[in-house]
């Protein structure tokens, strides 16, 4: 037997780039969901009524320090007892998307806490509403400097993704493993995929690089 | 976040998780699921020990080994962390045997999270190490050390403290990601919990008790980092 089948190799590479775009969509999907709920997630953190602050902190650490793929078994399995039924697919990016939400709170906090204090004040003494303030002078101010972070868990959950193969959703490692399976070769699929993330995550990086240094650049002289 | 409220929610969810199950008679799937807990821990600990075991070289020889070493470390490093750890998992599993070596399961699941982890301790390792300042080294030349003693003595001894800390982060990433070797058929924690589901259909209490399981376990790292990164720091201290 060969150790590598070039043929092989080629009549199973349609199938796995079909499957590359689940895994793609799953990754767009779940970042939004990670981004916009993080942010949700950092300013309840902050606030200062204890009563939401502290359960949003107890939260943010449980998610945090309880594996992702026994949560998307959770959302998949314990929600339809509540008579929340999801399909596979949504179930996992849910879970995927809630957990890095709390990574990315902790990116966006760091964000928002190096606000000056200034910035608050001269809001109160103009007179701009709560929902002003933060719409138009502190989200704008914090978010950009902390965008590479945001990169970073931007790959890091693209990595997560094949952990969907659990429940069964036809992504490129199930994909992978059930062509495995039908042939007995598993060499093939399983190095490719190998290959797909290693050259996804190092473009990834390359733009968050790019992103980083127009950031940089873009923040020492503000186009005033 | 501090230690305090750690140990608040970690009671808090506890009591939580304890109410949740006392609603069912738990003795028929707890035993299986302590089991499962017991095999988690083992890997994650065999994990830990090679995750320092294979960073410590591989940042040693991205800095300083001549390019052969250099080129070898840095391929693991970017290899290893630029690919899902499931898929590292399923590789060593799935096609190591076509080579003609076969592990077992446990030993793949050992081999695989320590060098995923170990692959990003390596950076960490080597952002402590140059983080420690210039003039210790110039200090030692001007001692007239030899470079590997000084970095054995003077160096990594200051480096160490820095390192505890994001370390205790890995071995928690660790533990989390030992959920992936249920689906390499062996049966940890994540693999009792589906078990017992299939049998009991008690899901919503297995899946909560897993969950509790988890978190103190990571608590469990945190504390003990905490431990170790004040011993280490006080030994630092008085040699200042």
């Amino acid at each position: 037997m060969k150790f590598w089948d070039w043929n092989y190799t080629l009549e199973i590479l349609p199938a796995l780039l079909k499957a590359s775009v689940v895994t793609i969509e799953a990754t767009i999907l779940g970042f939004i969901i990670a981004a916009i709920l993080g942010l949700a997630l950092a300013i309840m953190r902050m606030s200062e009524n204890r009563w939401i602050s502290i359960p949003t902190a107890g939260f943010i650490e449980f998610i945090r320090s309880t594996p992702i793929l026994i949560q998307i078994f959770f959302v998949f399995f314990v929600f339809p007892e509540f008579g929340i039924v999801l399909p596979a697919f949504v179930a996992g990016v849910l879970a995927i998307g809630v957990h890095y939400a709390t990574y990315c709170s902790e990116v966006y906090r760091s964000g928002l806490e190096n606000i000056p204090k200034g910035q608050w004040e001269a809001s109160i003494a103009l007179n701009l509403s709560p929902y002003i303030t933060f719409r138009d002078v502190i989200i704008p101010q914090a978010i950009p400097p902390v965008v590479p972070a945001l990169g970073n868990y931007f790959v890091a959950l693209f990595k997560e993704t094949p952990l969907l193969s659990a429940v069964a959703v036809l992504e490129l490692m199930q994909t992978a493993k059930i062509l495995g399976s039908e042939t007995f070769r598993y060499i093939e699929p399983i190095t490719l995929v190998g290959v797909f993330f290693l050259v996804m995550s190092l473009i990834a990086a390359w733009l968050i690089r790019r992103v980083e240094n127009f950031l940089d650049r873009s923040l020492r002289n503000p186009g005033r | 976040m501090n230690l305090r409220s750690l140990a608040v929610c970690a009671i808090v969810f506890f009591v939580a998780g304890l109410s949740v199950a006392s609603f069912a008679s738990f003795r028929e799937f707890l035993p299986g699921l302590l089991e499962g807990a017991l095999i988690t821990v083992e890997i994650t600990i065999g994990g830990c020990i090679l995750a320092v075991v294979v960073a410590v070289p591989a940042a040693l020889a991205k800095m300083y080994a001549p390019w052969p070493l250099r080129w070898l470390a840095i391929a693991y490093i970017e290899i290893f962390r630029g690919t899902s750890a499931l898929v590292q998992l399923f590789w060593l599993f799935f096609v190591l045997p076509h080579f003609g070596i076969l592990l077992e399961p446990l030993s793949v699941a050992i081999l695989a999270l320590g060098l995923n982890v170990g692959a990003y301790g390596a950076e960490v390792v080597r952002g402590a190490v140059s983080a420690v300042g210039r003039g210790q080294w110039e200090a030692t030349v001007a001692l007239n050390m030899p470079r590997t003693m000084a970095l054995r003595r003077i160096i990594l001894p200051q480096a160490l403290v820095a390192m505890i800390p994001p370390w205790g982060n890995l071995f928690i990433e660790l533990l989390k990601a030992t959920a992936l070797v249920s689906l390499i058929t062996i049966s940890d924690l994540a693999f009792k919990a589906q078990q017992m589901n299939q049998i009991t259909f008690r899901t919503l209490e297995i899946f909560t008790i897993v969950l509790v399981f988890y978190l103190a376990i990571s608590i469990l790292i945190t504390v003990g980092m905490r431990t170790l990164e004040s011993y280490a720091a006080r030994g630092l201290a008085r040699g200042r």
